[in-house]
């Protein structure tokens, strides 16, 4: 069931809808009741309570603050669609099942539910245009569907729009030994694509702790970041080319696999990031750097905050070309892991730290590598910035350090209900408002911070056993007011997605979101391209 | 008293490992290597009865050539005091491993050597039972738990055995192979790393020794195991009878 909570916005916006049904506003969720309502705050009023009553199994509640409203230029589905889907892929690739529909229905973290009726699995690129070639001319809305590991309920349809799944599409095309560049279809799987390089001696340019299930189609549509991101980069600058179908069912083959290509436009960086309200991307073609032998992981504790940022500046000038990743969590982000998750231990049993780092090194020369990050790591502790810390001796310690860091996000959703925030911030600025989150919400929840510190990105997570409108009230709007003072981003990897759709301008002008809101409207002109995301739903009209 | 720990460095067990084109063996160039996962635990264990106060030193000893030392370094940051380096130019068989573990055993006298149930490169088992033939001393193999008094000078140990869990009491010195559920190994901290680099290592050769190294055993080839085949989806039960009787042969 979801919540209701009204903006200045929402009072606008529901002056326009007063007089409509509430059966629209319904069907974005389930309700056993329908009632009509006289007035806009009666409709609040009334949906705080349904949500309430109805709160069974599904732990449904969505951080949208303004009312979505079903777009009724959209097209229901009927026979006739689901005969032309059948004849065009095949019995097996057209869903209505109503189980497998429940988990394509749902996100990962059980925040956000559809009703979409219909699931298609196509299996390559020409399917895949002729299924938005149809569907945009009968005007039917569609979300493009990979992994569904997005933590801002932007892959999965907010009402009945049709899913495109390219899970099916799993071919690696092909894979350039000398250069490294790898073209593969969209529904690869990252962890796949990690084990198939990884025979030929290289590696992806990103890891996430999704990997199992996030596939890179979605990867490269949300411009992923990840761990590694501090030394290779982000998706715009590895992904070389990539196909992808625009609403209307064109193929756009921009699948260069070129290292420089100044020739127009660079288009592909549009669809990087669009999250699939620009065109569904189909192929990727992407650089991919050696796997070099010497990787080592170190795990380590810090006092304060300030110790932990000298620790990263010192790694980046005295560890330089290869650092390749440096993460940090704090005490309550560990103490989660180490109650919520099996197998897992505390590295550094003697004492609870207030900080943790993970620092990993990639480089060429065992010994060389090995000896420049324990003399690091030695100068560091003798200079009182770490407190303790221990080394990893194989893949089998390295890969525990990694579980714990990779884990947090799991950890959290075993322990009930999570708010999630993904900011950017300057570094200094970063744990302050950890801090503050704390003073403001007391015991009324956990605030958790961990993230990629070495890229200023903080994951700020506040778990609670039960999702409770008061804690909502205490975190929003005020994070995203303080990430806007400090000229920070409101999502700095996770994306928009449905819910952060009308947050844009805490981090980006109104002129810039109109550009955005243009483009949209001449690549999608019927806005059937996973509507009701990524930009703010008063631009759509 | 003092514990000696033998350790081997083998190919990482989280690498993906290949035959050697010529087929003579593993692949064992530009391949994460660590210490043998069974002597972690050896040494840890070692450690723990050390941390009890129930012996005064643990010695860690190897054998091959000299990259070998990067895991005497490995045990010493895990907290082993001394390190033996025993320079060999290839690898060496359980039995020239046994051999010149006599030797240091006459030369240091330790109360107790605890080592690996095996390695995990060539899964012989066979070291731990050598040494003890050959030193003549009890031994108490696959042990998952270790309880020493010091009194009596006795070792009991648990062995995990094929039908449940076997008691032995051994008479000190011993000789342990440790199995998996014996401990946990622990991580090298930062201070014992940087300890570790002031900690002695000693050098012998097998000559040194007088053990003769030379082996019975010559390795002909290393194949990789046949590739499973793909499975067939059958449509009916009689094909499936079918198939059984005439290409399978078992019915």
């Amino acid at each position: 069931m979801e919540k209701w909570r009204a903006t200045t916005n929402l009072r606008r916006s529901l002056k326009s809808i007063l007089n409509r049904q509430l059966s629209s506003v319904s069907e974005f969720r389930y309700l056993n009741e329908k009632r009509s309502c006289q007035s806009s705050f009666n409709l609040i009023r009334d949906c705080k309570s349904l949500g309430q009553v109805n709160a069974i199994q599904h732990r449904c509640f969505s951080s949208a603050s303004t009312l979505v409203q079903r777009n009724p230029s959209f097209s229901t589905l009927n026979s006739d669609d689901i005969s032309y889907f059948k004849g065009l892929l095949g019995e097996k690739s057209v869903i209505q099942d109503e189980d497998r529909l429940e988990t394509v229905n749902t996100d990962w973290m059980h925040k956000y539910k559809g009703s979409s009726k219909l699931l298609l699995l196509p299996r390559s690129t020409e399917e895949v245009a002729q299924i938005l070639r149809y569907c945009n001319s009968r005007c039917l809305a569609v979300v493009p569907q990979g992994g569904n590991t997005g933590l801002v309920g932007g892959s999965v349809p907010v009402f009945d729009e049709v899913i495109v799944n390219v899970s099916s599409m799993t071919n690696i095309i092909s894979f350039d030994k000398v250069s490294g560049i790898l073209v593969c279809e969209a529904g690869c799987i990252l962890e796949n694509l990690i084990s198939f390089l990884d025979n030929q001696g290289f590696i992806m340019p990103l890891d996430l702790g999704a990997k199992g299930s996030c596939q890179i189609g979605g990867n490269v549509s949300t411009n992923a970041g990840g761990l590694r991101l501090v030394r290779y980069g982000s998706l715009h600058g590895n992904v070389l080319g990539l196909e992808a179908v625009l609403a209307n069912g064109d193929v756009l083959d921009m699948l260069g696999t070129l290292r420089k290509d100044n020739t127009g436009y660079d288009l592909k960086h549009l669809f990087i990031g669009s999250e699939g309200s620009l065109g569904i991307v189909t192929k990727v073609s992407i650089l991919t750097p050696p796997k070099l032998s010497s990787v080592n992981i170190a795990f380590l504790a810090c006092n304060d905050y300030s110790s932990c940022q000298k620790l990263l500046m010192e790694a980046k000038r005295k560890l330089g070309e290869i650092l390749s990743a440096f993460e940090f969590l704090d005490t309550e982000a560990m103490n989660l892991v180490l109650h919520q998750l099996d197998g897992v231990r505390n590295p550094l049993p003697a004492s609870m730290h207030n900080f943790y780092i993970l620092i990993e090194t990639t480089g060429s020369d065992e010994s060389y590598n090995r000896e420049k990050l324990e003399a690091f790591l030695l100068s560091s502790m003798e200079g009182g910035l770490i407190s303790d810390g221990v080394l990893a001796q194989d893949i089998n310690q390295a890969s525990s350090f990694w579980r714990i860091r990779e884990g947090v996000p799991e950890a959290l959703m075993k322990a009930g209900a999570v708010y999630k925030y993904d900011l950017s911030l300057p570094v200094e600025k970063m744990y302050d408002l950890v801090d503050d989150m704390r003073i403001r919400l007391g015991d009324l929840a956990t605030v958790v911070g961990y993230g990629h510190l070495g890229d200023g990105n903080l994951h700020l997570n506040v778990s609670a056993p039960e999702y409770d409108d008061k804690i909502l009230e205490q975190i929003e709007p005020y994070v995203y007011e303080w990430t806007s003072k400090h000229r920070g981003s409101i999502s700095a990897e996770h994306g928009l997605g449905l819910m952060k759709a009308n947050k844009i301008y805490y981090s980006k002008s109104t002129e810039t979101v109109q550009t955005m809101a243009s483009i949209k409207k001449l690549l999608d002109p019927n806005g059937i391209l996973n509507p009701y995301k990524v930009l703010p739903h008063s631009l759509n009209s | 008293m003092k514990i000696m720990v033998a350790v081997k460095r083998v190919v990482d067990y989280a690498v993906k490992i290949r035959i050697k084109p010529d087929k003579s063996g593993v692949e064992t160039q530009n391949v994460n290597m660590s210490m043998n996962p069974f002597c972690e635990i050896a040494l840890e264990e070692a450690l723990k009865i050390k941390e009890s106060g129930l012996a005064k030193e643990v010695v860690a000893v190897t054998m091959g050539p000299s990259n070998c030392v990067d895991t005497l370094r490995t045990g010493l940051a895990m907290g082993a005091d001394r390190g033996i380096h025993v320079e060999a130019a290839r690898d060496l068989v359980p039995l020239s491993v046994a051999k010149v573990l006599k030797k240091l055993v006459e030369v240091e006298n330790p109360g107790l050597l605890i080592l690996g149930k095996q390695a995990i490169d060539d899964d012989c088992n066979q070291t731990g039972q050598m040494i003890a033939a050959l030193l003549g001393w009890p031994q108490g193999t696959f042990a998952s738990k270790v309880v020493l008094d010091k009194e009596k000078q006795v070792a009991t140990v648990d062995r995990e055995v094929d039908g449940g869990l076997e008691t032995l009491c051994l008479d000190l010195p011993a000789v342990i192979t440790t199995d998996l559920r014996l401990n946990q190994p622990r991580y090298a901290t930062l201070p014992n790393i940087m300890k570790a680099k002031s900690k002695p290592i000693k050098r012998y050769t097998p000559e040194e020794l007088n053990v003769e190294i030379k082996s019975g055993l010559e390795v002909v080839q290393v194949t990789e195991p046949p590739k499973r085949k793909a499975g067939v989806i059958l449509s009916s039960v009689d094909e499936l009878i079918d198939k059984l009787k005439n290409e399978a042969h078992v019915i």
